[in-house]
This record gives C-alpha cells, sequence and structure tokens, in this order.
C-alpha cells in the first residue's frame, strides 16, 4: 500500500534472538472500527529486558495496538503472541501476567490508594494482598497519602499509582499507555527512571509516547502514523535510515522567519520546513534538490544557514507528511 | 488573511442573543436526541404502554374470579348454582375440591380468590324451605377483588334459582348465603397495601443499584483496566450483585418492620420463610437490573429501562390493581414479574399464614427469573472493547 511502510531499518525477526528472548511477537494485525482501518498490517517483535517506544501522532492507532496485544481487543487480521500466549484465544492467560497502564487514568476515584491496590492484590490472586499493597505504597512513595481517594490526586501522584498498580502482581511485561501526558517534566522524569529500574529487573516494557525526548530513552522505537508502522529500529537507525539532509537557517527576526518558511515551503526538493523560534529546520530527502531550492537564499546576509543532524522530530514529521502523501 | 478576519467589530445582536442561543440549544438538542434511539424509543413507548395498561389491563370491577366449589352432596340445584356461576361473569369455576382441607389449602396459596360450599343435605332442606346455608369464603387480602364480587353473588344465584324452578322474586330468599371474608375480614386496605409495598419499593431500589453498576464503569472508564485484569464476566457479576443482597435485605426488614409495627400488619406466617424468599426476590430484582446494565451503552439508558421495567410491575403485578381482574394477556404479562409473585408471596405469609409447599410455584418462578436474567447478562457482557 504504501512504499514508505515496514521500512526495516533495525533488526529483522532474523536478527532476532531465541523465541524465549521475544515478548510481543505479531504479524500483519489489522483492525477496523466500522469498516475504517484503524490499524492496518501492523507486524512487531519486542525483545525480553527491553523498553520499547510507540510513537505516533494522535489517533494513528498505538492505543488500538496496545489494546489488541494484552486481549482487550480482538485483532481483525492478523496473528501474533504476547510471552508466548495466542493474542486471540489465550487473553485469560496474559491478562494474568501483563499490566496495563491506561491513557486516562482508570483506577477508582472513589476508593482510598490503599483499596485501589488491595482491590487488584485480589483480583491477582495474590496471597497477601493488603502486604503487597504496602509494599507498593512504600515503593511508590505514597506513604501518607494510602488514605486518600484516587480521585484527589494530583496528575503526578495519580500516575505514580497507576504504575504501582499495573506493576503490583509482578507482571512479566507492561503496556505503558501515554503514561507521562499531562505530567510536570520532574515527574517524568522520575518516572523514567523507574521504567528503567524495572526493565533493568528483566521486565519488558512497552510504552506509547508523543515525546521526542522519551523515545530517546528508549531501546527501540517504532513510528505509526495512520494505522500503519512506517519505521522501527533504534533512534540511531530510524535517523540514518531517513536520509533526511537538514538545515538550520537562523535570522534575527522572527518575521523574516515566516516570510521565508512560506517561500520554502512548496519548494521542489524541500520536504519539510519547520520553524524553531528564530530559527527553521529545512529539510529534504534528496540533497542535491535541496541544495538547489535553497542557494538563492544562501547568499542573503540577515540569514545564516548551518548544515545540521536531522533529529527524531524531523524524522518524524517527515514520516508522517509522506504517509499523509500516500492515504490523502 | 483580510478574508478570514472581517474588518471593524462584528455586529451584535443584542436582544435577539437569548433567543438566538435558546435556538442554538434547541437544534443541538434535537440533534442529540435524533442520534439517541433509546430516548426517542421511550417518547413513543411509554404513553402506548400505559394507555393500553390503563385503558385494557386494569379493571376494577374484576370478571373470572378464580373459584373453588365444594360439593357435599351430588344434586342438581348444586349444579344448578354452580352452572349460574359459571353463566355470571365475576366467577370462574376452576376447582372442585373433595375435602375441607384442600378447600381450604386452594385459598391459602391464592390459587382461588373464592371459595363455595355447598353442605350436605342442602337440595332436601331447601324443598322443605328450610333456609339451608350456602358457605361462601372470599379471600379479602385484595378488598377490592372481593368485594364487587361478593355483593353481586346475592342477587345472581337468587336469579338463577328463580330461571330454574320459577320461585318468584317476591318470594323470601329460599336459602341464606354466609358469606365469610377471610384474612381481612374488616376488609382494611393497608393489610392488602403494605406486603405489595415491600416489593415495590424493594423493586425500585434493587434495579437501580444494579443497573448502573457496569454503565457507570463504562463512564468512569474504569472498565478498561478492569478487563485489563484476570477477571470473568460471572465473577464481575456476582461481585457486583452480592453486596446489594445484603442492603436490599436490610431495606425489607425496615418496610416489613414498618408494617407489622406501625401498620399493624399481622405476620401469621414463618418469618424465617419470609426472609428466605425475600432475599431470592431481592436478587432476582438485583440480576435484571445487572442484565440492563450490560445491555445499556450508558448510565441514562440503563435508568430508562429500569424505568421501562418498574411500570409493568407496578401496574400488572396486582399491588395497584387485582390481580384477577386483568384480561389473560396481561396476566401472562404479570406471570413474568418478580413482582406479581412476591406479592403472592408476601400477602401468603403474612396474612394468611402460608408455608413454602403453598408458595413452592413462586418460589420456582423467582428462581428461574433470576437464573434466566443472569444467563443473559453473562452471554451478554463485552469481554472486549470490540
Amino acid at each position: 500500500m504504501s512504499q514508505a511502510a515496514n521500512q526495516e531499518v533495525g533488526a529483522g525477526p532474523g536478527g532476532l534472538g531465541s523465541d524465549r528472548d521475544v515478548v510481543i511477537d505479531v504479524q500483519h494485525l489489522t483492525k477496523r472500527f466500522d469498516g475504517r482501518a484503524v490499524v492496518h498490517d501492523v507486524s512487531m517483535q519486542v525483545r525480553r529486558g527491553s523498553i520499547y517506544g510507540f510513537l505516533g501522532p494522535n489517533g494513528s492507532g498505538k492505543t488500538t495496538t496496545i489494546r489488541m496485544l494484552c486481549g482487550l481487543l480482538t485483532p481483525d487480521e492478523g496473528t501474533g503472541t504476547c510471552l508466548g500466549y495466542d493474542i486471540r484465544t489465550e487473553t485469560d492467560k496474559i491478562k494474568r501476567h501483563v499490566g496495563y497502564m491506561t491513557q486516562k487514568f482508570s483506577l477508582y476515584q472513589d476508593l482510598s490508594v490503599r483499596e485501589n491496590l488491595e482491590f487488584i492484590g485480589r483480583l491477582y490472586g495474590l496471597e497477601r494482598p493488603r502486604a503487597a499493597a504496602r509494599a507498593a505504597i512504600e515503593r511508590l512513595g505514597l506513604k501518607g497519602r494510602e488514605e486518600q481517594l484516587a480521585g484527589e490526586l494530583s496528575g503526578g501522584w495519580k500516575q505514580r499509582l497507576a504504575l504501582g498498580a499495573c506493576t503490583l502482581s509482578g507482571p512479566q511485561l507492561l503496556l505503558l499507555d501515554e503514561p507521562t501526558a499531562g505530567v510536570d517534566p520532574k515527574a517524568r522524569r522520575e518516572f523514567w527512571n523507574e521504567i528503567h529500574a524495572l526493565a533493568a529487573d528483566g521486565l519488558t516494557v512497552l510504552v506509547s509516547t508523543h515525546y521526542m525526548d522519551e523515545a530517546e530513552r528508549c531501546h527501540e522505537i517504532a513510528y505509526i502514523a495512520y494505522g500503519e508502522l512506517l519505521v522501527r529500529g533504534t533512534v540511531d537507525e530510524v535517523i540514518a535510515a531517513s536520509n533526511l539532509t537538514t538545515y538550520v537557517v537562523s535570522a534575527r527576526s522572527g518575521e523574516s522567519i515566516s516570510l521565508l518558511n512560506q517561500q520554502l515551503e512548496h519548494k521542489a526538493g524541500v520536504d519539510m520546513v519547520a520553524p524553531f523560534g528564530t530559527s527553521l529546520h529545512v529539510s529534504g530527502r534528496d540533497a542535491a534538490a535541496l541544495e538547489a531550492a535553497i542557494s538563492p537564499y544562501r547568499e542573503r546576509g540577515d540569514l545564516e544557514w548551518r548544515r545540521s543532524e536531522a533529529s527524531l522530530e524531523d524524522v518524524f514529521i517527515d514520516l508522517m507528511g509522506r504517509a499523509r502523501d500516500n492515504f490523502q | 488573511m483580510s478574508q478570514i478576519i472581517p474588518s471593524g467589530t462584528p455586529r451584535r445582536v443584542e436582544n435577539a442573543g437569548f433567543w438566538r442561543k435558546t435556538w442554538a440549544m434547541l437544534i443541538k438538542e434535537f440533534i442529540q436526541l435524533k442520534r439517541d434511539r433509546v430516548s426517542l424509543a421511550m417518547i413513543a413507548i411509554i404513553p402506548l404502554m400505559q394507555l393500553l395498561l390503563f385503558g385494557y389491563a386494569i379493571n376494577t370491577t374484576p370478571r373470572d374470579l378464580p373459584t373453588a366449589v365444594l360439593l357435599q352432596e351430588s344434586s342438581d340445584v348444586g349444579r344448578s348454582i354452580l352452572a349460574a356461576l359459571d353463566n355470571t361473569r365475576y366467577f370462574k369455576v376452576t376447582e372442585l375440591p373433595r375435602t375441607e382441607a384442600e378447600f381450604d389449602r386452594l385459598l391459602a396459596s391464592g390459587k382461588v380468590l373464592f371459595g363455595i360450599e355447598i353442605p350436605a343435605n342442602f337440595e332436601r332442606s331447601l324443598r322443605r324451605g328450610d333456609m339451608p346455608a350456602m358457605l361462601v369464603a372470599a379471600d379479602a387480602t385484595d378488598p377490592m377483588a372481593a368485594g364487587s364480587a361478593l355483593s353481586a353473588l346475592n342477587r345472581l344465584t337468587q336469579t338463577a334459582l328463580k330461571h330454574d324452578y320459577g320461585i318468584s322474586s317476591s318470594e323470601p330468599p329460599a336459602f341464606e348465603i354466609r358469606a365469610h371474608a377471610r384474612y381481612n375480614p374488616a376488609a382494611k386496605t393497608e393489610l392488602n397495601i403494605v406486603p405489595g409495598l415491600v416489593g415495590t419499593i424493594l423493586t425500585m431500589t434493587m434495579l437501580i443499584f444494579t443497573a448502573l453498576s457496569v454503565t457507570r464503569e463504562i463512564e468512569r472508564g474504569t472498565l478498561e483496566n478492569l478487563l485489563a485484569m484476570p477477571i470473568t464476566p460471572i465473577e464481575i457479576m456476582l461481585g457486583k450483585i452480592i453486596p446489594y443482597v445484603i442492603a436490599g435485605f436490610v431495606q425489607a426488614t425496615i418496610i416489613i418492620g414498618i408494617g407489622v409495627f406501625v401498620f399493624g400488619v399481622p405476620l401469621l406466617g414463618s418469618i424465617g420463610m419470609l426472609a428466605l424468599l425475600t432475599t431470592l426476590f431481592v436478587a432476582t430484582n438485583l440480576s435484571i437490573g445487572y442484565t440492563f446494565s450490560t445491555v445499556a451503552q450508558n448510565q441514562l439508558q440503563a435508568m430508562q429501562m429500569s424505568v421501562m421495567f418498574l411500570l409493568p410491575n407496578i401496574l400488572l403485578s396486582g399491588f395497584m390493581f387485582p390481580y384477577a381482574g386483568m384480561p389473560r394477556w396481561a396476566q401472562y404479562v404479570g406471570e413474568v414479574l418478580p413482582l406479581t409473585h412476591y406479592i403472592r408471596i408476601t400477602r401468603a405469609i403474612m396474612l394468611k399464614g402460608a408455608t413454602i409447599s403453598d408458595l413452592r410455584y413462586e418460589a420456582i418462578a423467582l428462581v428461574s427469573l433470576m437464573l434466566i436474567a443472569m444467563i443473559v447478562a453473562v452471554t451478554r457482557f463485552r469481554r472486549t472493547l470490540d
């Protein structure tokens, strides 16, 4: 369907170790809602102990894919396993070993921190749910707040509680759906330190996010747009595979940048223009064509041109633009 | 740029603002209503249902009241009275018991509302002019049902005899009708209302408790988390029903307590059995409410379904209007409503001192309704978010 789809830049299935090391292994997943494919032909493998970043714009199919992985949605097409269990027929077993943190806070607002954790502990059949809840409260630094209603917690604390809830039963795989949306930078950083600590203990983490700095903290990333998995691999592999040539133009005033933005936007050879304050990122997939397009402007005294490495964000915006061209 | 932002200050219509905004709101509400199929259906179905129920099903002068006749002698007069009873539209002879005990049991279980006993040597006494007595026992737990039929009885049997034997109406009556209002001789309406009210209040509260339980989880977003955890639909259902069984039991105790101590309703039967069958009734209603919850898309729909279910419960169960007076189709509808059975249970236990063997049919009916509701709920429950 799309030439951009499924660029194999990282380790393909052959490059992975034995089956024991592959926690998620799905092929050609497709999900339709009312005849519209929300996820189309997505294949992915995730290694044990890795932090796998799942990136893409809003409505790209990230949540739908995660829900198919943990048995909340049944794929219309495609097959696969999660923790070695079939995602179609063995969802009960998957649920027992997966911790899922939903995008929206989905614990009981009218239960206290302790009551929520004890409830979850009992559902997973933990032998001593009270002790497990107490330990989790300690670990999460929620001590002193255990009797507070979950609905009264601030965003950052809610997120900590949700993370505590989905790790309570000692899962082998964590599925985190935009866990840091609406959380302040400090709490975000602490959260990611926690994720790395969990992964170091052998837990596999699949995390969806919008934030580029978070993507860079993942061992491996996959980018999905319009339901298609466009690229996957390590951050460096993804950037290298994009073949983007990027220039950063700086100007003295924002006005001349806006003007330049408008002028360059539709020039042949320029695939993407993005303003950043008083500078502009100009990228193109064909280096020669890009040079030709910008050469008239390079002579201008008020602009300062500098060749630069494409950022992850440049790569993703370019991928999205290409995907849109293919779909619209 | 100039095309997007109009030049000059935008014109405001100061006084029309209110109507414009109202109009905007009205259009929005209409669009939403158009998309809400359940509300749309309710608009049509509720008045239709009420009209049909009030217009056809409810009849304060009941017809075809089930009647048991105990014939202590086999005589022409006896048979003639029997035929006359059947010919009136008030009574319908449904049972012919052989013994006094069987006769009493039929009345206690509520299978018949009237019992007519024609004693031995009735015909001989009649011919001799000894004024024999015909015993008419009426189940007066529902005074409205019993009253009009009783008053009609005297007149109608006299007419029947006149036709058959040519006794003129100017003559004094040839036999005496000894009417006996059983269970509620003073025809106090609270004795009828209170036991029925127990069930009606329980139906209302129990339905709402569980009808919102699953839709609330959907609306608060907690269902997604719940479904991602290892729990089965049956576990979810029982976990949601059982706490309210206890709540319902407490509620029932309060209502029955007030009935007995404030309104002076007797409690002739066993308290233990009343408690047991009340618990069963509470569980049945909770199951039905839970079923609505699994079918409804949101809390509003669940509420609407509960109201739709409550309405026939109140009108067709025999709570407001005599069950025996309803047409056949309405009685069939009444049979599948838990309140119908529970009202028979409370009236029988409290006012008649009925035992479990008298009420086994009602108990089986409640268990069946509960199981059907639970099976529907478990099969309807969506285990995924598809």
